[in-house]
């Protein structure tokens, strides 16, 4: 009996089974190998690549303007950031300076989507603890969320909306109102997210102590975000070096040390309220004026090389150009904050049962796209 | 002692599991708070925004004219090369010959709904159309040709 060209029971007893690459708690197309004994995790070994699309080659091919759109594509649930990312870093290279409308703009449209994303998450971390109910309520909310973002970017989840020096459009006129309404709505059902779920005796049993990564280790598996965050790590690329309009608003980093699973949990939900009071400091303070730069209609970025980091919901991204002084980048790089998070997996769930593998996956909140690109 | 502790654990847990019932309970016996949509009975009434990126259109006035010149900058500017404009040499009425567009084709397969092709038109020839029910049977069917049999370029656009 071969799976994958080895033995289903291993010399010393061991069990081997393979997550996915279809299973609905790996979100995505993600394969892990898993050795077992009994019920214990001795070993697991991602497999990636399911769902490469190469697209940093596929940017050395496109022009500045054009190679933006595919990084939706990454992490799809931080699409904005993404996007915001690439901007950045070719506004760095052309030297421009983004109008202050376009820079609230992009601040404020990257929390609406931390805010769903990691609405997404909590829904889903339900779901995989097996609380079906959570999935549906948070639904709800990200679904205002989407409607604004139907509304200003035409789009719900790939919107594509930074351009180098600005922003696609300017806002919808409607926009300002429904985001008030839409973030006072989100308010009151923050508490309804602790009824369902923080206090509960099953989801509390189940993510305490599970899944412990300590700060140095988190630090040396390259974790950011959340993650990092809910070992003790201050890693809050907002925080630590401002873009966009971050360095106009006040806002608190939200560490914990527990470093489990709870403890990454209790860092999105209080991330959440962090980006509500975000967004509605910025509101009422839209800047009149451009919403774009001007810039040329084919752009060349100068010989050499840029970088730039955001912080996205799920970490820090880093967009590395190299330019060559064409109309095209020469060479692409993404560094993802899923990549490395998932890197850690291993080591987290070493001696965890099998069920807690699915609390630890839930809570580092992969999204496999960003891991293969 | 180990007694007491095991049953206040036991009642709070309850409690907790009570809590969450009390919620789902209250939307169960309040309908009016439910939000989903009920497509497709709604089709009538369903509204997309304004800006809703469904697909490539090109609109075309009451004399089937638009507005496209033929410049190809969409077909740049777009990613995934979901464009392809084909131009030819048209004899005008002053003698002159002009590039008119031959045919204008739109991958709706390919397109990823970018908006960037709509950005580049410099004559606003083609826009986001609001239709996004494009399931078909043959794939062959997603490849549009946009611009209308007999139409021609609106006079005065350059
Ligand atoms: S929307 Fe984007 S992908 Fe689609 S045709 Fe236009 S430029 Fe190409
Ligand atoms: S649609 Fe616009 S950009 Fe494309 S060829 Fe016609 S005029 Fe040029």
């Amino acid at each position: 009996m071969s799976l994958l060209g080895e033995d289903v029971m291993t010399e010393d007893g061991e069990f081997v089974i393979n997550m996915g690459p279809q299973h609905p708690s790996t979100h995505g197309v993600l394969h892990l190998k898993v050795w077992l004994d009994g019920e214990i995790i001795k070993k697991v070994q991602p497999h990636l690549g399911y769902i490469h699309r190469s697209i940093e080659k596929m940017s050395e091919n496109l022009s500045y303007r054009n190679f933006i759109f595919a990084t939706s594509r990454m992490d799809y649930l931080s699409a904005h950031m993404n996007n915001e990312a690439c901007a950045l870093t070719v506004e760095k290279g052309l030297a421009v300076e983004v109008p202050a409308r376009a820079k609230v703009i992009r601040t404020l449209m990257a929390e609406l989507t931390r805010l769903s994303s990691h609405q997404l998450w909590w829904g889903c971390t339900g779901l995989d603890l097996g609380a079906v109910t959570p999935f549906f309520y948070a639904f709800r909310e990200r679904e205002a969320i989407n409607g604004i973002m139907e509304e200003t970017c035409g789009a719900r989840l790939t919107q594509n909306y930074m351009v180098p020096g600005g922003v696609m459009f300017d806002l919808h006129p409607n926009f300002q109102a429904r985001t008030k309404e839409v973030i006072k709505q989100i308010k009151d059902k923050f508490d309804e997210y602790d009824q369902l779920l923080t206090g509960n005796v099953i989801f509390e049993q189940r993510t305490k102590g599970v899944g412990y990564i300590s700060k140095e280790d988190a630090v040396s598996w390259g974790c950011t975000g959340p993650m990092a965050r809910a070992s003790g790590v201050s890693c809050d690329i907002r925080k630590l070096f401002p873009y966009s309009a971050y360095d106009q608003v006040k806002f608190e980093e939200i560490l914990d040390t527990g470093g489990d699973c709870y403890a990454r949990y209790m860092v999105r939900m209080a991330e959440m309220k962090q980006s509500v009071s975000i967004i509605e400091q910025l509101i009422d303070t839209i800047p009149e004026g451009e919403f774009q730069a001007k810039t040329k209609a084919v752009i060349k970025l100068p010989k050499g090389e840029f970088y730039q980091r955001v912080e996205t919901a799920r970490g820090e991204l880093g967009v590395y150009i190299v330019s060559d002084g064409a109309a095209s980048p020469y060479r692409v790089k993404y560094r993802s904050p899923n990549f490395s998070n998932l890197s850690a997996l291993p080591h987290m769930s070493k001696g965890a049962k099998i069920g807690d593998l699915v609390a630890i996956m839930a809570t580092i909140d992969l999204v496999i796209p960003d891991v293969d690109r | 002692m180990f007694l007491k502790e095991y049953f206040s654990t036991v009642f709070k847990s309850i409690g907790s599991l009570l809590k969450g019932m009390r919620l789902t309970g209250y939307y169960f016996t309040h309908p009016k708070e439910i939000v989903t949509e009920q497509y497709p009975d709604n089709r009538a009434t369903l509204k997309m925004a304004d800006r809703f990126r469904g697909e490539v259109i090109m609109p075309h006035d009451e004399l089937n004219e638009h507005r496209c010149t033929g410049c190809q900058a969409c077909e740049i500017a777009c990613p995934n090369g979901s464009i392809k404009i084909i131009t030819q040499q048209e004899l005008q009425p002053d003698g002159k010959k002009k590039k008119r567009i031959d045919t204008w084709v739109y991958h709706l397969d390919l397109c990823t709904m970018c908006n960037l092709c709509i950005e580049a038109c410099p004559t606003t020839a083609i826009v986001m159309g609001q239709n996004f029910e494009h399931s078909v049977f043959d794939k062959k069917q997603l490849k549009k040709i946009l611009n209308k049999p007999g139409s021609k370029l609106k006079d005065g656009v350059e």
